[in-house]
């Protein structure tokens, strides 16, 4: 099965979840470059009583597992505290699409990488310090 | 649903009169073709038939310079180790391109661990390599010049006359992978200088498993497969009598077809890229316009990444290849388009349309009408869209 979509991510590839933009967005993470062949850009919805995530929408430029990394990781966050949200690492992104062909893991930790930009761009926001966050480097896993 | 299929610079589908000049020799007629018996006689006919028709398809003089290997792989790699290793006490720079395919790059960069040195000549924004650039890379040193015929990314031909022209003047020994060329563009290594020139059987809907490489009579190369005494002492191993039998019925039809079959890809080719480009705003051709391959175009679409674009097409049953390394195991986007110096974001957008025989016009229509709303999609949801509105 190497280099072959699991029936997951083809089916959030097919059919993904929030698509768009959050015009009043309370944090936005932007990640990758062309070179490589994903950009994310990532928005959240953050209730600042309790800190809990309403909404998340993103924009991709990027393959198949790309697409379908940024939708299953909006889906994931929604509802979750920041504190919560934070814990959700690139393998749990990953596992919720059923796997990830190996060159593809990289997309799960984009995924990853844009939830912290977003929630870091919200703290900001709201003059509190960023969360510094180690990702693991699988660009070429 | 409709079925497509526009990856044939990938592969073609194998015609019915190649696969039933083949049955009777995975049946009745299963003799070594070396054998001397009548089993072997058999087999050792259908090889030098097939001989002579690759010879005739390409305009050799003599079928003794026909030599069956396994693909344009092998025949890649024959050519450029091959005559490196016989030259090595003449000279140890080989002169190629930086948008070969990888059956000569990467033989080139395993003859540069054994301390060739190689040249990649550049290109230019089509993808053409410049014959001044050429002159000035020949050294006293130089034994081999190796330069494709036209690209299998974006179709463009080679100005592979000049080329030879040039080799043949410095003595230099110039080898073609022409395994896109064949039985596409009409050409004749009587006028052709080229030494060496390989072929692929699968690329002209022969088998897959079978090719050929030609070798002009008094080319200094040493063998890399080495065993018996086949292929005139320059390829043991036991005939493929099969796969040869294959490859030289697809010669024979393509030396017949050459007239007609082109022009006919080439119109339909001309006809979706107009559709495309009415349909479909923010796009560029990848290659030079009429220098390429009559069946291939490679397209650009802007703010995309070629996957996206191609899965959407495959979810549509038309099937096409994508310029962007995504599929071939490296992320990194095609060195092809890159040598083009193509932006790397508009490299990633990059699908190829391959087309064959076997497309009607239908084919294109119906494309024309499930691709400009994938891209539209897929363009909703691209970051780097609404910069361009």
């Amino acid at each position: 099965m190497e280099g072959q979509y699991s029936d997951k991510v083809m089916e959030h590839f097919r059919n993904p979840r929030n698509v768009g933009e959050i015009a009043d967005a309370d944090g936005i993470g932007n990640v990758g470059n062309p070179v490589c062949g994903d950009i994310m850009r990532l928005y959240i919805k953050v209730d600042p009583k309790d800190e809990i995530i309403t909404d998340a929408k993103f924009k991709t430029f990027g393959c198949g597992a790309a697409i379908a990394t940024s939708s299953m990781v909006t889906e994931l966050v929604k509802g979750k505290t920041i504190e919560e949200a934070l814990k959700i690492s690139n393998h749990a992104v990953a596992e919720a699409l059923g796997g990830l062909p190996k060159i593809k893991m990289h997309c799960s930790v984009l995924a990853e990488q844009a939830l912290v930009g977003a929630i870091n761009d919200y703290l900001k926001k709201h003059g509190k310090p960023p969360i510094a966050k180690n990702f693991k480097d699988e660009h070429e896993a | 649903m409709r079925k497509v299929y526009l990856d044939n610079n990938a592969t073609t589908r194998m015609r019915e009169e190649v696969l039933d000049a083949m049955m009777p020799f995975y049946k009745d007629v299963y003799g070594n073709a070396s054998s001397i018996h009548q089993f072997g006689r058999r087999s050792r006919a259908a090889v030098d038939k097939a001989r002579q028709d690759v010879a005739r398809l390409i305009g050799a003089s003599s079928p003794e310079e026909i030599i069956f290997t396994s693909g344009g792989t092998e025949s890649d790699n024959f050519a450029v180790k091959g005559v490196a290793h016989a030259l090595r006490s003449k000279g140890d720079h080989i002169i190629t391109t930086s948008v070969e395919h990888s059956a000569v790059l990467n033989t080139c960069k395993a003859l540069a661990k054994d301390g060739y040195k190689v040249t990649y000549l550049p290109v230019d924004g089509y993808g053409i390599v410049n014959i001044d650039d050429l002159k000035k890379a020949v050294t006293a040193k130089t034994i081999l010049i190796s330069i494709m015929y036209a690209n299998n990314e974006t179709g463009t031909v080679e100005p592979v006359a000049e080329i030879g022209a040039l080799a043949k003047e410095k003595g230099i020994c110039f080898h073609t992978d022409a395994v896109q060329a064949i039985g596409k563009i009409a050409f004749d290594v009587k006028s052709l200088p080229a030494d060496l020139l390989s072929i692929s059987a699968h690329k002209i809907y022969g088998p897959k498993g079978a090719g050929a490489i030609y070798v002009r009579k008094g080319t200094k190369i040493d063998a890399i497969m080495h065993g018996g005494h086949h292929e005139m002492n320059k390829r043991a191993g036991t005939e493929n009598v099969g796969g040869i039998v294959g490859l030289g019925k697809a010669a024979e039809l393509a030396a017949k077809e050459i007239s007609g079959e082109p022009r006919k890809l080439m119109e339909l080719r001309d006809y979706l890229y107009k559709g495309i480009t009415s349909k479909i705003p923010h796009t560029r051709l990848n290659g030079h316009p009429e220098k390429r391959l009559p069946n291939t175009m490679n397209v650009g679409f802007k703010y995309l990444e070629g996957e996206s674009i191609m899965l959407n097409l495959d979810m549509e049953g038309v099937a096409v290849s994508t310029g962007s390394a995504c599929t071939s195991g490296t992320l990194e986007p095609s060195h092809v388009l890159t040598a083009m110096a193509i932006d790397a974001a508009d490299a990633q957008g990059s699908i190829r349309f391959s087309l064959g025989r076997d497309n009607t016009k239908e084919d294109m229509d119906y494309v024309l009408s499930v691709l400009p709303p994938i891209i539209q999609r897929l363009r909703e949801m691209s970051p780097l869209y609404e910069k361009g509105k």
